[in-house]
């Protein structure tokens, strides 16, 4: 999210940190369990699917963790931190309003469609529900935004070891490179999931720590409130939702329109449900029931890890002198907003307990690249190679297909960091493009799995009119007065605008479009559309009814309840 | 023996049989992980120095979190004693591929 200002800004030569014997043994003793873990993964893969879903056999708690764990890479948790030190607890809608019901809604609607009619990938969904050019529309465009994020990824994590360690950032790319290749050439799926599991412990007990001495440095909870009054935040920035009226905001996200419709709808639910990222570690589940639980357990998490980024974010803000100021050229004073997390790091944390919380970081950062890469293949390998290059061959063949795009991936992320390190200004035009071509899919899947007469030719056309829809907005929002405060466009909240006219534009481009072509019959949508069952899928009677613990329902319902009364407390 | 270039034949029935089965345990990596860690992390708060503790604005969070590892390691380690990983049958909500003629 804020790769930008990772990319520009760098970390300081201050941010050095102190590393001994006993860190570089934690570190070590991590890299080697990492690779362990992939090369004793091989065993289990026999097929293509073992390969790319690890053989849909996880249990749920292992696929919930790492369905979140794959959406913490280090970029997210130096972003929320660098957002909660720019705009407060206003960064908290980005975790709840702006993520838990989508997961949600993924986990009790959408799951059935998507492991229910046994598709592979999310573009196989559209693929069967719609036609090969929407097909190929979406395929291409995730695959190719999957390897360019991997890229960025890698850049980023050398950006960080250069400024940690101190290795040039050559060196971090190929040796970072290096260990991804290995655990998820050899490993697959399931070392890419069973390393994220692992990432997730391991980088909450490196955060945890900076939250605890942070905050009993600044006088707790309420010292921290008090303290952080006084900076340029202000009394607001432990509001989440003043000064979000429409027509006279004030809140650094914007008016409530654009964060409930545009980031808790339309964005949150695009992410959250079609990319494939995610979903995938759900399809890898060993049943149904799991599946479902799958981002339900992952929201869990998902709300309580505001504590461990927005909160050192505010205790970066409170306790680094001239944390994000610019001088007036634009140029920072000091250390950027994605530094607070390494700078705690380095003010607090002895050797030892720094050992952990650099080991969680640079896993985070690897798991982001890894998450990327290993969903990558899957899309390339089944949804490219198999259903329009070379069709028909023995599933050993696909396996085979599958390793080498795994290798070319990465290959191809190393090509991508490089022209990252080179040419920063580049990556952010090319993930600004791709932004736009994610911005409709959300309102393409809620039409293809609710409206049955949406027509083939009307899923094509209504993506490609949201993602022009998106761009327009875009780049006309710019000259828009209202987005404005004191000269300079709200850039979240013209993202959060953009989304919703995408959304808009793609419904009604895909129901004009619906009435003038040919629908499909009905009997090539069985298990794809709500209301037109599959006569293949077994008898709901003949399946074991799952332990109440083990409701989709309760689970979902309870999370979505945390939400409620937390935000409440935090109005 | 099966000829490998003879890929006229259907997909499916010549698909090998998957070996998630074969998949170990995560629950002992990330218990015996945490576990050595949290055993190092214990043993150097126990040694802990002054300037480690003042760097730390005077908590001792190599003990802290060494004891909190700890835990959470054995947690995992009793849980994959107490329901160790069965061999599943395929599951039943799962449409069986060779005979869904």
């Amino acid at each position: 999210m804020c790769t930008a200002s990772l990319a520009d800004g760098g970390l300081r030569a201050v941010l050095k940190l102190d590393v001994n014997f006993f860190d570089w043994t934690i570190l070590a003793i991590y890299f080697t369990l990492v690779v362990a873990i992939g090369v004793m993964a091989r065993r289990a893969i026999a097929t293509s699917e073992d390969f790319l879903l690890a053989g849909r056999s996880l249990p749920a708690w292992v696929t919930g963790i790492a369905f979140i764990s794959a959406n913490l890479g280090a970029i997210e948790i130096l972003g929320m931190a660098a957002n909660g030190a720019q705009y407060g607890m206003s960064t908290l809608h980005f975790y709840w309003i702006g993520a838990v019901p989508a997961m949600v809604f993924l986990g009790l609607v959408m799951m059935p469609f998507y492991y229910g009619s046994r598709v592979r990938t999310v573009p196989e969904f559209l693929l069967r529900r719609f036609n090969p050019a929407t097909h190929l529309f979406n395929a291409v465009s995730f695959a190719a935004a999957a390897v360019l994020t991997a890229g960025v990824n890698l850049f980023a994590l050398a950006l960080v070891i250069n400024a940690l360690i101190g290795w040039p950032i050559w060196v971090s790319i190929m040796i970072s490179a290096g260990f991804v290749l290995v655990y998820i050439t050899l490993g697959g799926l399931s070392g890419a999931i069973y390393n994220e599991v692992l990432q997730f412990f391991v980088i909450v007990a490196g955060l945890v720590p900076l939250v605890v001495i942070g905050l009993h440095s600044v006088g707790g909870y309420a010292g921290l409130k008090e303290k952080v009054t006084h900076t340029a935040l202000g009394p607001d920035s432990f509001s989440t939702w003043s000064g979000t009226a429409v027509g006279n905001w004030s809140n650094p996200l914007g008016d409530w329109i654009g964060i409930v419709m545009g980031l808790g709808f339309v964005l949150s639910f695009g992410y959250w449900t079609t990319n494939f990222a995610e979903v995938q570690r759900a399809l890898s589940a060993k049943d149904l029931n799991s599946a479902q639980r799958t981002p339900l357990i992952g929201s869990y998490p998902k709300i309580f890890i505001p504590a461990l980024t927005i909160i050192p974010g505010l205790i970066a803000l409170v306790l680094v002198p001239k944390l994000g100021q610019v001088d007036k050229a634009g140029n920072p004073t000091g250390l950027t907003y994605n530094d607070a997390i390494p700078a705690l790091m380095n003010k607090f944390l002895p050797n030892g307990t720094l050992g952990i919380a650099l080991a969680g970081l640079l896993a985070a950062f690897m798991a982001g690249m890894a998450a990327n890469i290993s969903s990558f293949n899957t899309v390339f390998t089944y949804d490219i190679w198999q259903t329009y290059l070379v069709k028909g061959r023995r599933d050993g063949y696909y396996l085979k297909v599958g390793r080498i795009v795994t290798v070319a991936g990465i290959l191809i992320g190393i090509g991508t960091a490089f022209i990252a390190s080179g040419y920063g200004n580049i990556m952010i035009y090319i993930q600004l493009l791709f932004s736009y071509f994610n911005a409709p899919l959300f309102a393409t899947f809620i039409v293809a799995m609710f409206w049955k007469r949406a027509t083939p030719w009307a899923g094509f056309w209504g993506l490609v009119a949201g993602s022009v829809g998106a761009a327009a907005m875009h780049f006309g929002g710019y000259h828009i007065a209202y987005f404005a405060r004191g000269g300079l466009t709200n850039d979240q909240m013209l993202n959060f605008y953009g989304a919703l006219t995408a959304f808009v534009a793609d419904v009604i481009v895909t129901a004009a479009v619906t009435m003038v072509t040919p629908s499909k019959p009905e009997a090539e949508l069985a298990g794809l559309v709500w209301g037109v069952p599959d006569p293949n899928a077994p008898d709901p009677n003949t399946v074991p009814k799952p332990p109440w613990w083990a409701s989709p329902k309760l689970l979902g319902g309870t999370s979505l309840g945390i939400v409620l009364v937390l935000s409440f407390i935090f109005v | 023996m099966v000829d490998p270039v003879s890929d006229a034949t259907p997909a499916s029935a010549e698909t090998p049989q998957s070996a998630a089965s074969k998949l170990f345990d995560i629950r002992l990596m990330i218990g015996g992980l945490f576990t050595v860690y949290g055993v190092m992390l214990t043993v150097a708060g126990l040694f802990t120095s002054d300037a480690d503790l003042r760097k730390a604005t005077g908590i001792n969070i190599n003990l802290i979190l060494g004891i909190g590892m700890l835990l959470l390691g054995g947690f995992f380690l009793v849980w994959h004693r107490l329901s160790p990983k069965r061999v599943e049958p395929p599951p039943t909500d799962q449409p069986d591929r060779t005979e869904s003629q």
